[in-house]
Formats: C-alpha cells, structure tokens, sequence
C-alpha cells in the first residue's frame, strides 16, 4: 500500500499555486495532544513517524538520522524515528525521555502540537503537565502485552485532568501477524476498565508505528478494521476550544491598560463563552455590573470576540477592575468562595505539609491557601482510595483547602481555567502542586465580617501605644521565656498594656488537642497567631514564646497582621548551649528516645533570615537582652493620638 | 472537514497569537524589571508585533535590548533603529566593552566571537540594567533541547540553565515567583514554527529586515557556505574576489557567520513556497550549531546563551 501521498498532496499545490495553497492553510485549527506510554511501547517511534509521515523531517536531520539509527539506534539497520524525539544528551546516554517535550506537525487541516510524556511511574507529574494542555490523549498499548498496569495509570489521569478524547492505540501489531483477535481481545479488557473510572467512550485504532500501518491511511495488512486512520481521527476531533465557546462568559482580568487619562481597559484571554459591544458584564468578586463599550485590538476594534481570544475590553462606567477579577456574564456569573474540596497531584520531592500556607495561583488570582491532611489518596495503578496523611511526590490525592480571601472560581468539570490551580512553596517559589477545584464548602458571600464601630485604632489610642507582637523564637532552653518575662515586666513598669502568651501555658488551655507532630506544631501557632491577631485588635502589646521551627508558619503569622507589627526577636543560641543547660531535662529525654520530634534532635529548627532583633545569648545576658528590645520599643514607638 | 467545525473556530495562528499575549501580560503583571531581547530577526520581528498587539494603545511597557556584535548586516540595524521608533519603546544597545576592546571579530576569533559578543554581552546587559525577566524569540521546533524547555525557563544568579530541574508547567498558568539572583527568560512563541512565523508575517504585513528576500548581493563561498560581503571589514583570501549572485537568508545574524542561499524569491509568497519545498533545517545555514556535535545548543544553554 502506497504511503501517505494519498492524502497529503501539499507539495504539488505549494509548487503551482502557492497562494492558493497559504489561503487554505490560514484556516487550519489546532489540535493538542499527548502520547502515554512506556519507552517500550514504541511512543517515541510513533512520534518519530507522525513527523515524518508530515514531512516534518528536513534533509539535514534525515541524514544525521540515518547516522544517528546506525550508530545508537535499537532497531538494527533501519531508521530509529524514536532518535528525532529523544532530546537532552542525558537521556539518549540513557536511552529514555525524561520530562515533557514538545513536538509540532501539520497536515493540511490541522496544526498539531504534541506532548510527549514519559511513562514511568515517578513521571506522574510530568504526564500531568503534558495532559494539561491537551485536548486529546494516545494511550499506547503494544499488542504483545494488552492492557498493563501502566496503561490503567495513565488512563486514569488523562480522565482525571479532564481530556475528553481518549485514543486507545494498540501498536506493534506487525509483531502479533495484524491478528484481528489480539485486537479485540485488548479492546474488551479496555472497555471493561475504562467503565470503571468513568470513561465514557474511546477511539480503539491498531497500528503499527515502526511499519506505519494505520497511520495515515489504512493499512492491507488489517482488512478487518474499517477506520479511521489515526491521523484522520486526529484531524477531525473537536478541540476543546471550540467547545468552550458554547459555555457563559467568563474573563479573568491580567492586566489595567492605562495609556493616559481617556483610555481605561482591561486585558486578558476569555476563558469560555463570547462578548460583544453591548454585554451586560459583572466584575467578580465586587460584584458591580457595566456594560462593553468596545473590543479594543490594534487592528481596530472587533464586533464580537470568543474563548481563545486575548483581547482588551472597555466598559461604560468607571467601575473597580483589577489583575485577578473576572469579568462574566451580567446575569450568569461564577462564585466566589474560600472553602473547597480539591484534588491535588503532588509535583514537589517535598511532601505537603497540612496546615501551611502555600501561594495558590488560579488564573490570575493569586492568594495565600492552606490544605488540610488528604482525606484520602488514591492508587494510580489500582485506583484504590487510601488513607493518609500527607501527599508525597507524584501522589494523587482530594482534600479541603482554605484560602485567605475569596477565589472567583467555576469546578474543573466546567471550566480548567477557572478550576484549575497551581501551588507554589512561599520559601523556595517551586511549584509544589497542580490541583482541581471539584466543589466549594460554602458560599464566602454568605460569610460576612460584622463591622466593629470601636475600631483597632480607637483601642490602641486610648491605651496611648501601638499595639504589636514580639515573637520570641529560638530553640527549647534558648531563654525565649525568660527574656521575654522580663521585657514585659519592664513594659508593664512603664504603663505599657501587655499581655505574654507562653508556649507551654498555651498548651495546657486552647490547643491541649495537639500533639507533636508536624501538622499539629503547624496548627498551634496558626492558633496562637489568630489569638495574638485579636490581641493587637484590642490595642495590646503581646508577647509571644514558642520554639515555632518553621520559617513558613512565622511567616504566615507575619502576614496575618498590619506591616510593622510582628517584630522577630530571634533568641540565637546554638544547639550545645540550649543541650548543656536543659532546664527541664527535655533534650535529655530527646536524646534517648523518649521523646520524638524534638526541635534541633529529630526535628529541624529553621533560623530566621532577617529577624527584627537578634539575641546572642551566649555574649548578652537577659537583662541586657531586655534592656535592648524595650528600648527598641519604646524608642520606635510613638503614642497614637 | 473544516465546514463541519462552527464557523468561529478559532485557526491555528490566532491561538498561537493570543497564548503569546498571554504570556507577555502575566510577565508584565508579575515581574519587576521585564526586557524584550531583540535581535532583528524574523522571530523577532513577530515577537515584536505580538507585543504591540497585547499592550494596544499604550506602548509595550517595558524596552527594547540589542545585544549588539557589531557585526551584524547593515540592513539590520536600519530596521532595529526603525522599529524602536515606530513603536514608541525605548531601544537599549549593549556591546561587550572586553570583546569591543579586544576586537573580538568572527573572521579572527571563531567560537569565542559567540561566547564574547553573545553569551557573556547578553549576561552583562541583563546584569547591568538589573532585568528579571528577559523576552526571548526561541521556538521549540527550532533545536532538541529547546523543545523541552519551559516556557517560563529560570536561570540562576550565574545565568545557568538546569533541564533537569523545571518548574512543572500547567495550563496557561505560569508561575512567575524567583528566588533572589534568579531570572527568567520567557519565550512567547515556543510553540510557533518556521512556518507559522511566515504565516503570520504575511498576514500581519509584519516589517522584516529585507534581506529575506532575494536580491543581486556580492557573495564569496567560503567553507562551502555561501557568504556576503555586506561591508570592507570582510577579509577576501587571495583569490577570493565578490560575486554577485542573487541570494537571500533563511536566518540572520553576524554576517560572517551567515549563510546565504541563492534563491530568487523576491515576495513572501515565494519565500515562503520555497521555504516548505525546501530539503534543508533552518539553523544549518549556521555555524554555531556544529561546535559539539548533538548536543551543541544544550552544552551552550547550561552556559547561558539563550
């Protein structure tokens, strides 16, 4: 059977008539996709072969190919299509991909961009990045084997990143004689697992990637499968693009365009629906309704524009619009809510750590959130739902998640761009997690803050301070509690209105729930940070003690008052002073075993980068120390009137 | 097939053209001191577009940065002087004061002709005006490493690139946060091709440097690369004398080091018919691929060339 010039007879027309030929390729539309598979499923090979089925392989890389196939190929004297794919030096040493890599083809109907993905089980992440962009997923099976566990993860999380379009590509049929049995066979164990989590319908296609059978055309050598083709498939399916038109308008906000005083728009590429001059809109979460005066595009100003599109839109009144509000439908908006369930796949060596507080990046919104301990995880080869109590690399898991202020948002089933979140470690900025919004709590705007007419500041006047919170932190035995006694003796003597929540006291009242453990270390000093919070409100000094090892929770405490009022005092003293004076014989007990997760023995102490006071108490006594920061307080503290 | 789809199915190029804007408005939005390395070439040409097209009608709100060789095509310069004007933004030149002082040329000094001008003059100049956040005009197609590069690629403080180490990159969202000393290179048209990028030209009527086209122009082959003579710094050989042929490039850059095709594709049409007829990558008319064999552009990237 002749190759692919059945179908694609470009390079006559690019000779004869090439402007013709460019009118027909303006309109193509775009299809991406990812291939799933493992390195010995052929998927590099069929790569390999969809780019030179297009004509996507110049001379040049030909040439190197064919040296390249002789020199480190895997298939004997014949053409290696997997070496045009398999990029990095590192993994060709290696023989296998190793991250996401990005390809491109066209035919004459469509641009293809495709994911390629590698299939090890430690990649999760990987597949999930290359997924979250696709419209289409191949899964490849090789003939030889049938439906492996491998083929049931990577199915899972194609339907779990919400591709709608599943290709079941069973290849190296040449190896099993293009058996129309060993076909069907792998289809019906394939149906039967795809039911199962929800997979609704798949394309099943037998190819042969080394052979090309299938691909571009049908093949002789299967007369028993009546189409189509892979690439036809390809070239017809919907793209979710398209599909998103059809739902309500929705565009999240990136940009304020303020060229000079006449001109105020407001840029950013809608996520779903469509908008014309005339559209009632609302800005969420404000809730303030305009109307579209204009569609504003350097090519002049357009009539309607749609999902996919970038564009900058001006309104009638001037309303309250920023980075991170989302401009709807007047009479179909999105929520907004602070409280969801998600579903979270794991992306960082560092594993989650319930209660802290992660940057949480959803369209263009960007707010501090929080994730509960999973409720469970689930088993990507078994599917089984598992307890658990954090989420380690690549684990797949759903939990509630907080977020400091409300998120506009839609579910991930209706909408990946307003259900579909990045989380970021606020210490090292990596992006520690993808996650998917599947429902909300509750409503935020059913939560309202009641509004105080004795306000923080009326507190703070009549008290003649400015309320702060001196954060002691430093290691057990550091003297964080008897410094700080001794600074608030001293403030107290000055008519100061002070109040010193100790670690230890704290313990025996409001948080004798908690344990030792991570999460519950994490949760004591929110709790202390909340209660310190509404101390300052009522205009008070406090003062706090706690080991607090985490940079990140003091961090969050940090952030949950006005700038200037968390003042770190960092009680520095190294770990064989502390170990040496063991004033309640803790360390001993740590060093023996009795006692667990102990700071600076089996549990880590992360040193403040810039506190505001540093103590060395090896070279200032208390006293001194003391001396110092009431002078620090005093001295910058000036009443407010 | 095309007419089953609804008729406003957006086409590949504008999908192309609103991810690009995209990208340029999160890097605005989100970074402190963002630069668009410009380097007059066609990707560069349409990176530039792009730009015009997301910040309409205010100006690109950030500048324009040459890093400069001093051995570019005369006609490149024309252009890059004509367009800083045209669109309003400010045109920032940078030249290796070391490799400026030295004379650093491509006839004399080979690879470190790159690795002076190029490599080191773009770390200096980002360093320099303290950018975080650099524009690049790459494309995935172009080279292996690059098609696994991330959109949103961080370089260290040294300006190092680590493939192994990438941020994972989901949907359309980026995540812009760097540790202190890191930058970021951004490169809005990863998913263009060569193709696309004609395309787009010829829709857009995007200004490109004229030497695209063919044209009578005094050529000498060297080295079996077809070379010209664009000023009187060009060393002849003995026996070397300047032909005219007529040519045009596929790709430009110094112009000792580029390679010339004799062609006679005086419109876009043709440049482009010729460009998919043609049997040949686009980089090979370069000499800067060829120093370490595959892995070339990957050994140069961890090195900090872009």
């Amino acid at each position: 059977m002749s190759e692919a010039d059945v179908i694609y007879k470009t390079d006559a027309l690019i000779a004869e008539d090439i402007d013709a030929y460019l009118e027909t390729h303006r309109n193509k539309t775009m299809l991406r996709f990812i291939t799933c598979g493992s390195v010995d499923d052929g998927k590099s090979t069929l790569i390999g072969r969809l780019l030179y089925d297009s004509k996507m392989i110049f001379e040049d890389q030909l040439t190197a190919l064919e040296a390249d196939s002789k020199r480190v190929g895997t298939q004997g004297q014949e053409i290696d299509f997997a070496l045009l794919v398999d990029g990095l030096a590192a993994e060709r040493e290696q023989g296998i991909t190793i991250d996401v890599a990005y390809r491109f083809f066209a035919t004459e109907k469509r641009k293809f961009i495709v994911a390629d993905t590698p299939g090890h089980e430690q990649y999760t992440r990987n597949m999930v990045t290359g997924a979250s962009t696709a419209d289409l997923a191949v899964i490849l099976i090789d003939a030889r084997k049938g439906v492996l566990t491998q083929t049931r993860r990577h199915s899972y999380l194609a339907h779990l990143i919400g591709i709608r379009h599943i290709v079941l590509a069973v290849n190296k049929m040449d190896l099993v004689d293009y058996d129309h049995a060993v076909f069907d066979g792998i289809v019906k164990d394939y149906t039967a697992f795809a039911r199962s989590i929800g997979i609704e319908t798949f394309v099943p296609i037998p190819i042969s990637g080394f052979k090309g059978d299938n691909i571009t055309t049908l093949s002789a050598n299967t007369p028993w499968y009546q189409g189509p083709a892979l690439m036809e498939h390809l070239e017809t399916v919907e793209v979710d693009a398209t599909i998103d038109q059809t739902k309500p308008f929705r565009l999240p906000v990136q940009w304020v365009n303020r060229p000079n005083l006449d001109f105020r728009g407001f840029s950013g590429q809608i996520a779903t629906g469509s908008v014309k001059p005339g559209d009632a809109v609302r800005v969420l979460p404000s809730g303030k309704t305009s109307t579209v005066t204009r569609i504003v595009t350097l090519d002049g100003d357009l009539e309607e524009a749609v999902a996919g599109q970038s564009i900058t839109l001006c309104f009638a009144d001037e309303i309250d619009c920023s980075r991170g509000d989302v401009i709807a439908a007047a009479d179909n908006p999105p929520q907004a809510a602070d409280q969801f369930e998600a579903t979270f796949v794991w992306m960082a060596d560092e594993a989650l750590i319930p209660g802290r507080a992660y940057w949480l990046k959803l369209g263009t919104q960007t707010v501090s959130a929080t994730v509960q301990q999973p409720k469970y995880t689930v088993n990507v080869n078994t599917m089984e739902q598992l307890a658990a109590k954090t989420l380690d690399l690549n684990a797949i898991g759903v939990a509630e998640l907080t977020t400091d202020r409300a998120v506009v948002f839609e579910p991930y089933a209706e909408s990946r761009a307003l259900g579909g979140f990045i989380l970021i470690d606020k210490i090292t900025n990596a992006t520690v997690a993808a996650g998917m919004l599947n429902f909300s709590l509750r409503r935020a705007q059913n939560v309202h803050w009641q509004a105080l007419d004795v306000t923080r500041k009326a507190h703070a006047a009549l008290k003649h301070q400015t309320p702060a919170v001196l954060w002691f932190t430093g290691l057990s035995g550091s003297g964080k509690s008897t410094i700080a006694n001794l600074v608030e003796k001293k403030l107290h003597a000055s008519g100061k209105h002070t109040f010193l929540l100790d670690g230890d006291n704290v313990r025996h009242g409001l948080n004798k729930d908690l344990g030792f453990t991570e999460a519950d270390r994490i949760e004591n000093i929110r709790r202390v940070g909340e209660v310190a919070k509404l101390m300052t409100d009522a205009g008070l000094i406090v003062l706090t003690a706690f080991i607090s090892p985490f940079r990140a929770e003091r961090e969050m405490v940090r952030a949950m008052l006005p700038e200037g009022e968390f003042i770190e005092v960092f009680v520095d003293t190294p770990l064989e002073e502390a170990e040496r004076r063991d004033v309640k014989g803790l360390y001993k007990k740590a060093r023996s075993g009795q006692l667990k997760n102990f700071t600076g023995i089996d549990s880590p102490y992360e040193a403040p980068e810039r506190p505001e006071i540093r103590i060395d108490t090896t070279r200032e006594t208390p006293e001194d120390a003391a001396e110092r920061i009431v002078e620090r307080v005093i001295g910058s503290w000036s009443p407010v009137i | 097939m095309s007419s089953s789809l609804p008729r406003s199915s957006l086409t590949h190029l504008e999908r192309l053209e609103a991810e690009a804007i995209h990208i340029m408005r999160e890097v605005v939005a989100e970074a402190e001191r963002p630069v668009m390395l410009y380097s007059v070439g066609k990707d560069s040409a349409v990176m530039l577009h792009l730009a015009r097209k997301a910040f309409y009608p205010s100006p690109p709100p950030f500048p324009l940065l040459h890093v400069d060789t001093t051995w570019k095509f005369r006609d490149m310069y024309a252009l890059r002087d004509r367009m800083a004007s045209e669109s309003g933004m400010e045109l920032l030149v940078y030249r290796n004061p070391e490799a400026l002082e030295r004379g650093i040329n491509p006839f004399d000094h080979g690879a470190l002709h790159t690795d002076m001008w190029k490599t080191e003059g773009l770390k200096q100049a980002l360093d320099k005006w303290g950018f975080d956040a650099a524009f690049g005009g790459a494309r995935r197609d172009e080279e292996k490493s690059r098609a696994k590069e991330r959109i949103f690629s961080f370089r260290t403080a040294s300006h190092g690139w680590d493939p192994k180490n990438q941020r994972p990159e989901l949907w359309s969202t980026y995540n812009a946060r760097k540790n202190k000393g890191e930058s970021i290179r951004v490169f809005p048209i990863s998913n263009w091709t060569e193709l696309d990028i004609w395309q787009y030209i010829h829709l857009n009527d995007v200004p490109i440097v004229p030497l695209y086209f063919a044209a009578e122009r005094p050529t000498v082959e060297r080295d079996g690369m077809l070379l010209m003579v664009d000023d009187d710094r060009f060393p002849l050989r003995p026996g070397e004398e300047p032909v005219m042929r007529s040519i045009r490039f596929r790709t430009l850059g110094c112009y000792p080091l580029t390679g010339a095709v004799e062609s006679s594709a005086a419109t876009l049409p043709q440049v482009i018919q010729e460009t998919l007829l043609t049997t040949t990558s686009e980089r090979q008319g370069r000499a800067i691929d060829k120093d370490a064999g595959g892995a070339g552009m990957e050994v140069k990237k961890q090195q900090g060339y872009f």
